[in-house]
Protein backbone atom coordinates (compact mmCIF):
# COMPACT_ATOMS: atom_id res chain seq x y z
CA UNK A 1 0.00 0.00 0.00
CA UNK A 2 1.72 2.96 -1.07
CA UNK A 3 0.48 6.10 -0.56
CA UNK A 4 0.66 8.77 -3.33
CA UNK A 5 3.45 11.12 -4.10
CA UNK A 6 5.87 10.35 -1.26
CA UNK A 7 7.99 12.88 -0.18
CA UNK A 8 11.39 11.89 0.80
CA UNK A 9 13.07 11.67 3.92
CA UNK A 10 14.17 15.18 4.34
CA UNK A 11 11.39 16.58 6.59
CA UNK A 12 11.27 13.58 8.72
CA UNK A 13 14.81 13.91 9.31
CA UNK A 14 14.89 17.50 10.28
CA UNK A 15 11.42 16.75 12.65
CA UNK A 16 14.17 14.21 14.43
CA UNK A 17 16.61 16.73 14.95
CA UNK A 18 14.15 19.15 16.63
CA UNK A 19 12.75 16.08 18.81
CA UNK A 20 16.54 14.92 19.80
CA UNK A 21 17.58 18.93 20.40
CA UNK A 22 14.36 19.59 22.38
CA UNK A 23 14.94 16.47 24.51
CA UNK A 24 18.53 17.30 24.96
CA UNK A 25 17.79 20.83 25.92
CA UNK A 26 15.31 19.30 28.48
CA UNK A 27 17.84 16.96 30.06
CA UNK A 28 20.35 20.25 30.75
CA UNK A 29 17.50 22.25 31.61
CA UNK A 30 14.99 20.26 34.09
CA UNK A 31 16.51 19.16 37.53
CA UNK A 32 13.95 16.73 38.27
CA UNK A 33 15.00 13.26 37.80
CA UNK A 34 12.05 11.90 36.13
CA UNK A 35 11.78 14.69 33.69
CA UNK A 36 15.36 14.32 32.71
CA UNK A 37 14.53 10.54 31.83
CA UNK A 38 11.52 11.28 30.11
CA UNK A 39 13.47 13.66 28.02
CA UNK A 40 15.88 11.16 27.42
CA UNK A 41 12.76 8.81 25.80
CA UNK A 42 12.34 12.22 23.58
CA UNK A 43 15.82 11.94 22.57
CA UNK A 44 15.20 7.64 21.86
CA UNK A 45 12.22 8.53 20.13
CA UNK A 46 13.90 11.35 17.79
CA UNK A 47 16.34 8.75 16.30
CA UNK A 48 14.01 6.25 16.01
CA UNK A 49 12.13 8.18 13.37
CA UNK A 50 15.36 8.96 11.13
CA UNK A 51 15.65 5.20 11.44
CA UNK A 52 12.44 4.32 9.48
CA UNK A 53 12.64 7.25 7.29
CA UNK A 54 16.25 6.39 6.22
CA UNK A 55 14.57 2.89 6.18
CA UNK A 56 12.12 4.28 3.51
CA UNK A 57 14.55 6.38 1.58
CA UNK A 58 16.83 3.37 1.33
CA UNK A 59 14.38 0.84 0.59
CA UNK A 60 15.79 -1.22 3.62
CA UNK A 61 14.01 -3.33 6.50
CA UNK A 62 17.17 -3.03 8.49
CA UNK A 63 16.25 0.31 9.60
CA UNK A 64 13.22 -0.66 10.85
CA UNK A 65 14.81 -3.79 13.37
CA UNK A 66 17.07 -1.44 14.50
CA UNK A 67 14.01 0.53 15.93
CA UNK A 68 12.77 -2.94 17.04
CA UNK A 69 15.87 -3.60 19.48
CA UNK A 70 16.23 0.27 20.36
CA UNK A 71 12.26 -0.24 21.89
CA UNK A 72 13.71 -3.38 23.44
CA UNK A 73 17.01 -1.61 24.79
CA UNK A 74 14.73 1.54 25.76
CA UNK A 75 11.94 -0.49 27.46
CA UNK A 76 15.23 -2.31 29.95
CA UNK A 77 16.66 1.12 30.52
CA UNK A 78 13.19 2.38 31.82
CA UNK A 79 12.55 -0.43 34.26
CA UNK A 80 16.54 -0.47 35.89
CA UNK A 81 16.64 3.70 35.89
CA UNK A 82 13.36 3.54 37.60
CA UNK A 83 14.56 1.04 40.29
CA UNK A 84 17.38 3.42 40.47
CA UNK A 85 15.53 6.77 40.73
CA UNK A 86 12.71 4.55 43.24
CA UNK A 87 15.93 3.53 45.58
CA UNK A 88 17.76 7.08 46.02
CA UNK A 89 14.62 9.35 45.69
CA UNK A 90 12.33 6.77 48.58
CA UNK A 91 13.46 8.38 51.55
CA UNK A 92 13.40 11.96 50.18
CA UNK A 93 11.25 14.67 49.99
CA UNK A 94 10.71 15.31 46.15
CA UNK A 95 13.28 14.23 43.02
CA UNK A 96 15.82 17.02 42.44
CA UNK A 97 19.04 15.88 40.67
CA UNK A 98 20.94 18.45 42.86
CA UNK A 99 20.18 16.88 45.99
CA UNK A 100 22.22 14.09 45.24
CA UNK A 101 25.42 15.81 46.13
CA UNK A 102 27.27 13.08 48.78
CA UNK A 103 30.40 12.75 45.79
CA UNK A 104 31.20 16.79 46.91
CA UNK A 105 33.79 17.16 49.21
CA UNK B 1 -1.72 12.85 1.32
CA UNK B 2 1.58 11.99 3.05
CA UNK B 3 2.39 15.79 3.62
CA UNK B 4 -0.98 16.33 5.25
CA UNK B 5 -0.17 13.52 7.33
CA UNK B 6 3.35 14.88 7.71
CA UNK B 7 2.38 18.28 8.98
CA UNK B 8 -0.21 16.82 11.69
CA UNK B 9 2.09 14.56 12.86
CA UNK B 10 4.95 16.57 13.60
CA UNK B 11 2.63 19.49 14.96
CA UNK B 12 1.21 16.77 17.44
CA UNK B 13 5.22 15.67 18.02
CA UNK B 14 6.09 19.27 18.32
CA UNK B 15 3.41 20.19 20.85
CA UNK B 16 4.36 17.28 22.67
CA UNK B 17 7.78 17.68 23.12
CA UNK B 18 7.59 21.04 24.62
CA UNK B 19 4.92 19.84 26.99
CA UNK B 20 7.43 17.76 28.60
CA UNK B 21 10.36 20.24 28.84
CA UNK B 22 8.05 22.90 29.51
CA UNK B 23 5.06 21.83 32.25
CA UNK B 24 6.36 22.18 35.74
CA UNK B 25 4.72 19.43 37.40
CA UNK B 26 5.78 15.94 36.26
CA UNK B 27 2.11 14.21 35.81
CA UNK B 28 1.73 16.69 32.90
CA UNK B 29 5.54 16.34 31.30
CA UNK B 30 4.18 12.29 31.45
CA UNK B 31 1.02 12.83 29.92
CA UNK B 32 3.04 15.23 27.09
CA UNK B 33 5.19 12.39 26.20
CA UNK B 34 1.94 9.99 25.42
CA UNK B 35 1.28 12.83 22.93
CA UNK B 36 4.82 12.56 21.45
CA UNK B 37 5.08 9.24 21.20
CA UNK B 38 1.40 9.13 19.62
CA UNK B 39 2.88 11.83 17.02
CA UNK B 40 5.42 9.72 16.67
CA UNK B 41 3.38 6.52 15.45
CA UNK B 42 1.45 8.52 13.16
CA UNK B 43 4.78 9.41 11.55
CA UNK B 44 5.70 5.36 11.48
CA UNK B 45 2.45 4.75 9.76
CA UNK B 46 3.38 7.81 7.29
CA UNK B 47 6.05 5.94 6.61
CA UNK B 48 4.52 2.23 5.98
CA UNK B 49 5.84 0.78 8.80
CA UNK B 50 2.61 -0.02 10.41
CA UNK B 51 4.10 -3.23 13.29
CA UNK B 52 6.71 -0.59 14.48
CA UNK B 53 3.23 2.25 15.12
CA UNK B 54 1.32 -0.57 16.80
CA UNK B 55 4.45 -1.42 19.10
CA UNK B 56 5.01 2.51 19.53
CA UNK B 57 1.58 2.73 21.03
CA UNK B 58 1.60 -0.51 23.00
CA UNK B 59 4.78 -0.39 24.53
CA UNK B 60 5.85 3.18 24.99
CA UNK B 61 2.48 4.78 25.68
CA UNK B 62 0.73 1.36 27.62
CA UNK B 63 3.93 0.38 29.41
CA UNK B 64 6.28 2.80 29.89
CA UNK B 65 4.66 6.12 30.21
CA UNK B 66 2.45 4.10 32.88
CA UNK B 67 5.90 3.09 34.77
CA UNK B 68 6.51 6.68 34.88
CA UNK B 69 3.34 7.85 36.18
CA UNK B 70 3.54 4.98 38.68
CA UNK B 71 6.60 5.86 40.02
CA UNK B 72 6.12 9.43 40.20
CA UNK B 73 2.83 8.76 42.20
CA UNK B 74 4.72 5.96 44.40
CA UNK B 75 7.30 9.09 45.21
CA UNK B 76 5.15 11.77 45.98
CA UNK B 77 6.55 13.91 43.52
CA UNK B 78 4.00 15.41 41.78
CA UNK B 79 3.78 18.43 43.21
CA UNK B 80 5.14 21.56 41.08
CA UNK B 81 8.77 21.63 40.48
CA UNK B 82 10.15 25.07 40.99
CA UNK B 83 11.31 25.62 37.57
CA UNK B 84 12.85 29.09 38.29
CA UNK B 85 15.56 28.07 40.65
CA UNK B 86 18.90 27.90 39.05
CA UNK B 87 21.46 25.94 40.78
CA UNK B 88 24.61 26.46 38.91
CA UNK B 89 24.70 30.39 37.63
CA UNK B 90 24.57 30.33 33.66
CA UNK B 91 23.50 26.52 32.91
CA UNK B 92 20.48 27.37 31.20
CA UNK B 93 21.61 29.87 29.33
CA UNK B 94 24.57 28.18 28.36
CA UNK B 95 22.02 24.61 27.75
CA UNK B 96 19.93 27.00 25.20
CA UNK B 97 22.93 28.11 23.31
CA UNK B 98 24.22 24.70 22.94
CA UNK B 99 21.11 23.23 21.74
CA UNK B 100 20.52 25.73 19.57
CA UNK B 101 23.98 25.10 17.84
CA UNK B 102 23.51 21.11 17.73
CA UNK B 103 20.04 21.84 16.21
CA UNK B 104 21.49 24.03 13.33
CA UNK B 105 24.39 21.94 12.65
CA UNK B 106 22.08 18.75 12.44
CA UNK B 107 19.87 20.49 10.05
CA UNK B 108 22.32 21.58 8.46
CA UNK B 109 23.71 18.28 7.69
CA UNK B 110 20.29 17.12 6.99
CA UNK B 111 19.94 20.09 4.13
CA UNK B 112 23.18 20.37 3.00
CA UNK B 113 24.10 16.65 2.64
CA UNK B 114 22.75 13.76 0.92
CA UNK B 115 22.06 10.49 1.66
CA UNK B 116 24.79 8.79 0.47
CA UNK B 117 24.08 4.30 1.84
CA UNK B 118 23.70 2.28 -0.98
CA UNK B 119 20.23 0.68 -1.73
CA UNK B 120 19.28 -2.20 -0.12
CA UNK B 121 20.15 -5.90 -1.95
CA UNK B 122 18.77 -8.34 0.71
CA UNK B 123 16.35 -6.59 2.98
CA UNK B 124 14.39 -5.08 0.44
CA UNK B 125 10.82 -3.65 1.35
CA UNK B 126 8.51 -5.65 -0.76
CA UNK B 127 5.52 -3.39 -1.86
CA UNK B 128 2.98 -6.54 -1.95
CA UNK B 129 3.70 -8.47 1.35
CA UNK B 130 2.76 -7.01 4.31
CA UNK B 131 5.32 -5.37 6.73
CA UNK B 132 4.71 -7.69 9.91
CA UNK B 133 5.26 -10.93 7.83
CA UNK B 134 9.03 -9.56 6.04
CA UNK B 135 9.96 -7.67 9.56
CA UNK B 136 9.32 -11.42 11.14
CA UNK B 137 10.86 -13.13 8.58
CA UNK B 138 14.15 -10.99 8.85
CA UNK B 139 14.06 -10.96 12.93
CA UNK B 140 14.13 -14.66 12.97
CA UNK B 141 16.41 -15.50 10.14
CA UNK B 142 19.16 -12.61 10.28
CA UNK B 143 18.27 -11.26 13.22
CA UNK B 144 17.87 -14.15 15.72
CA UNK B 145 21.28 -14.38 17.50
CA UNK B 146 20.26 -10.45 18.52
CA UNK B 147 17.27 -11.03 19.26
CA UNK B 148 18.03 -14.04 21.50
CA UNK B 149 20.45 -11.85 23.31
CA UNK B 150 17.69 -9.11 23.69
CA UNK B 151 15.53 -12.15 25.94
CA UNK B 152 18.44 -12.20 27.96
CA UNK B 153 18.82 -8.67 28.27
CA UNK B 154 15.46 -8.18 29.62
CA UNK B 155 15.68 -10.81 31.64
CA UNK B 156 18.80 -8.76 33.51
CA UNK B 157 16.71 -5.92 33.65
CA UNK B 158 14.44 -7.63 35.33
CA UNK B 159 16.52 -8.88 38.52
CA UNK B 160 18.73 -5.77 38.44
CA UNK B 161 15.16 -3.82 39.35
CA UNK B 162 13.76 -6.47 41.57
CA UNK B 163 17.33 -5.77 43.42
CA UNK B 164 17.31 -2.13 43.23
CA UNK B 165 13.93 -1.51 44.53
CA UNK B 166 13.75 -4.20 47.16
CA UNK B 167 13.45 -3.25 50.53
CA UNK B 168 16.60 -3.16 52.48
CA UNK B 169 18.06 -2.89 56.09
CA UNK B 170 21.39 -0.97 55.26
CA UNK B 171 21.03 2.84 54.18
CA UNK B 172 21.66 2.73 50.46
CA UNK B 173 22.55 6.51 50.34
CA UNK B 174 24.28 8.70 52.87
CA UNK B 175 21.06 9.79 55.33
CA UNK B 176 19.40 8.01 57.55
CA UNK B 177 16.11 7.03 56.39
CA UNK B 178 13.03 8.51 57.96
CA UNK B 179 11.42 4.86 57.66
CA UNK B 180 14.20 2.72 59.01
CA UNK B 181 15.41 2.82 62.75
CA UNK B 182 19.18 2.88 63.46
CA UNK B 183 20.22 -0.72 64.89
CA UNK B 184 20.09 -0.23 68.32
CA UNK B 185 16.36 0.96 68.41
CA UNK B 186 15.33 -1.88 66.33
CA UNK B 187 13.06 -4.32 68.41
CA UNK B 188 14.42 -7.79 69.49
CA UNK B 189 13.88 -10.71 67.01
CA UNK B 190 10.89 -12.47 67.95
CA UNK B 191 12.12 -15.63 69.87
CA UNK B 192 11.58 -18.67 68.01
CA UNK B 193 8.42 -20.77 68.73
CA UNK B 194 10.19 -24.09 69.84
CA UNK B 195 8.22 -25.10 72.88
CA UNK B 196 4.66 -25.80 71.56
CA UNK B 197 6.04 -27.54 68.48
CA UNK B 198 8.62 -30.04 70.38
CA UNK B 199 5.89 -30.76 73.32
Amino acid sequence: MMLAASMGSEPYLILGAILFTMGAVGLLVRRNALVMFMCVELMLNAVNLSFVALSRELDDLGGQIAVFFVLVVAAAEVVVGLGIIVSIFRRRQGATADDLSMLKG
Amino acid sequence: MEQAVFIVGALICLLGASGVVGFRNPVHSALSLVVTLFGVAVLFIALEAEFLAAVQIIVYAGAIVVLFLFVIMLLGVDQTDDIGLEPLKGQRPAAIVAGALLVIGLVAIVVLGAVTGERSANAKVEPLVPNVEQLARSLFTDYLFAFEITSVLLVIAVVGAVSLARHRREAFVDELPHDELPPEARPEPEPAPSDEVTA
